[in-house]
């Protein structure tokens, strides 16, 4: 028996609901449909009332969650996909994000983003947003890479008295698989060292571990060490563990799928080369999708977003400076 | 804190009816006084960033207070300082905001109207607006599921937000959920200095009502006794399970959009037409004519609201003010999560 990425987000919330009466979901076309990509299937059956199909109000939507949340419930909010909350962005960084600071009073949301690219897309389905929101203060931004993961860190989402936006990744959906759900997890705000290496370290989150993993493989032949490290959360962001491999390899790549301006790889690359200056053998690097909104085709999708082959070439240079 | 609400029947018998008059005439003017007494400590230089008050919409602010009961929501905007002090809030935590004093609900983090105190049915707003709409909303919805019947949800907006997509959004998926939502729209006639004339071109904002499948209620904001008796219905329309209920007032703004504000764009013919009439005024004549009050007991009425606001700004301007050393910087609840932090 296998269980994948988005079933591991499905049996996440079965779990939450389950346990927590406090627990509801709330989205476009949640209900009896079971979700875009069917995160939510036969949850409306199993828990009647607490599965709720929304209007198109993303807005709304959040800022029904922050009332439902001042009164002692924990939603969950499905945006269908990650680009359309931008439309919601509001209520994120203005209500939610700010309520604790403001009156004491936590906001416990999870905002469900599902992110990031697929092919066929296009520009409005596609996009990864972790950097704007782990910019405002207030957020929990998640970006898990694996399956248990995924399940792991959505109980601990719904778990945390704060907001917690949730970015999964389309593309692991269905790809990715585990042969079961994890019983203990690392807590959140810790990273994971996902391959050991002694040559380089690339620090990467998301669907991008995968292409950093593929990519070190491609480079063992060549008789590369890459230690590859997922951060899993990027807010907060686990420097101790990502400074610990730079101290180890001296070199190090950062990849994100977000667009190349400012963002994590852009943080990550400030902390270390502030704080650990000395650490380094050469000077750092990062790999971003291209500075445009994400292509439709196929042909230029591939191009756009950090694959394996243009992370191993981006190391190859790395390890040749 | 609220315990200064009313369980009052503004449309009860005749002695409640002279006794919701003269409690309204009192917050009202408590309303007035405190919001002239901040207005003042403004230009004196003592409040930080800025001062909004509500002269000229007290009449509908003071009726939406009294008509929510213990147990009700409430998100008021800015020119709801009667609203505000009728729902129960003290006149100490509107000067511990506007002087950020630590012992106030926002504790020197925010300033101003930004205040409430969520754990008691009380929102703080947020300045984008319309944003609140769905909050409450979200209140209504956590608490039909938790079983609780019987309470509704109020928040006052003006003209101006009834433009933001906010607004439209909220009101819809309250109607979609059959929330007891009561939505009053202050039409001031300007929205900052906007005139109405370029925020909407329907004929009445209380005709959009009907496109939301929702009930919608119009009146005269200058006048005390309508307001109590159309938002009273009102809220015991949506109380007694009749879905989101709104309610269209026309008024005007007798002040600058804040205190910084000269409101020099107002147009004469407004103020000196029906629409500019002060309420606290109508309201006050409305109590002489009926014997209701008397010149001498509505001057003690106005020294006793003096005392009382004098005595909390000395009070509040003798308590400690927010220390940046002590403070801790804290975004997040959950202590290890926030960046920077011992794990």
């Amino acid at each position: 028996m296998s269980i994948t990425y988005l079933e591991a987000i499905r049996e996440a919330q079965a779990h939450a609901l389950r346990d927590d009466p406090r627990v509801f979901i709330y989205g476009q076309d949640v209900g009896a449909f079971g979700g875009a990509f069917k995160a939510t299937k036969n949850l409306a059956k199993e828990f009647p009332g607490r599965v709720i199909d929304a209007p198109i109000s993303e807005d709304a939507m959040i800022g029904l969650a922050v009332g439902a949340a001042i009164e002692g419930m924990r939603p969950i909010i499905e945006m269908q996909f990650a680009d359309f909350s931008t439309v919601g962005f509001n209520q994120i960084v203005n209500q939610a994000a700010t309520l604790f600071w403001r009156t004491n009073v936590p906001c416990p949301i999870t905002v469900r983003l599902p992110f990031g690219g697929t092919s066929g897309s296009g520009p409005f389905h596609s996009q990864s947003l972790e950097t704007i929101y782990a910019h405002y203060p207030g957020l929990v931004v998640m970006t898990p890479a694996t399956v248990e993961d995924a399940y792991s860190m959505l109980l601990e989402a719904v778990a945390i008295d704060d907001p917690v936006i949730f970015c999964e990744h389309k593309f692991l959906y269905y790809h990715l698989k585990a042969e079961k759900l994890p019983s203990e997890a690392l807590p959140v705000g810790k990273a994971r060292i996902a391959r050991e290496g002694r040559d380089m370290t690339i620090v990467a989150y998301s669907a991008m571990v995968h292409e950093a993993l593929e990519a070190a493989a491609e480079l063992v032949p060549e008789g590369w060490e890459i230690e590859v490290v997922d951060l899993r959360s990027v807010k907060p962001l686990d420097t101790d563990t990502v400074m610990a491999s730079v101290a180890r390899t001296g070199r190090l790549l950062c990849v994100g799928e977000a667009w190349p301006w400012g963002g994590v790889t852009a943080e990550v690359i400030a902390r270390v080369t502030s704080e650990g200056f000395g650490l380094l053998d050469v000077p750092p690097q990062r790999l971003n999708a291209k500075d445009t909104p994400v292509p439709y085709h196929p042909n230029l999708w591939t191009a756009h977003r950090p694959t394996a082959r243009a992370v191993a070439a981006a190391a190859r240079k790395l390890l040749r400076l | 804190m609220l315990q200064t609400v009313l369980d009052a029947d503004p449309v009860g018998d005749a002695t409640s009816f002279r006794d919701t008059h003269l409690t309204a005439y009192r917050f009202m003017l408590l309303a007035r006084m405190l919001d002239d007494k901040c207005a003042g400590l403004y230009r004196a230089g003592k409040i930080h960033g800025g001062v909004f008050i509500g002269r000229g919409q007290e009449a509908l602010s003071v009726s939406i207070g009294l008509s929510l009961k213990k147990g009700d929501v409430f998100a008021p905007l800015i020119r709801d300082t009667a609203g505000r002090l009728a729902f129960g809030e003290p006149v100490v935590d509107a000067l511990r905001t506007y002087l950020g004093s630590v012992l106030g609900p926002m504790r020197g983090r925010d300033g101003n109207v930004h205040r409430g105190r969520p754990k008691e049915g009380y929102l703080p707003m947020v300045s984008h607006l319309g944003a609140m709409v769905s909050v409450v909303n979200g209140t209504l919805f956590a608490r039909r599921m938790k079983g609780v019947t019987g309470m509704v949800g109020a928040t006052c907006i003006g003209d101006g937000a009834t433009s933001t997509g906010a607004v439209h959004e909220a009101i819809n998926q309250a109607a979609v959920e059959k929330l007891p939502l009561v939505l009053i729209v202050a039409d001031n006639q300007y929205a900052y200095s906007t005139p109405t004339s370029r925020q909407f071109a329907c004929r009445d904002l209380a005709d959009r009502a009907a496109g939301y499948g929702v009930e919608s209620h119009s009146v005269d904001g200058t006048d005390l006794s309508a307001c109590l008796k159309v938002v009273g219905d009102a809220v015991a329309r949506a109380r007694a399970g009749r879905g989101p209920q709104m309610v269209v007032a026309t008024l005007l703004r007798l002040c600058g959009h804040g205190e910084h504000d000269d409101a020099s764009y107002i147009d004469p013919k407004l103020k000196a037409s029906p629409v500019g009439r002060d309420c606290l005024k109508v309201a006050e004549e409305h109590l002489l004519r009926q014997k209701w009050a008397d010149a001498t007991a509505l001057a003690a009425l106005r020294g006793e609201i003096v005392r009382e606001i004098e005595e909390a700004v000395a009070q509040v301007q003798r308590e400690p003010t927010p220390d940046p050393f002590t403070e801790d910087w804290r975004a997040i609840s959950t202590g290890h999560l926030n960046e920077g932090q011992e794990k």
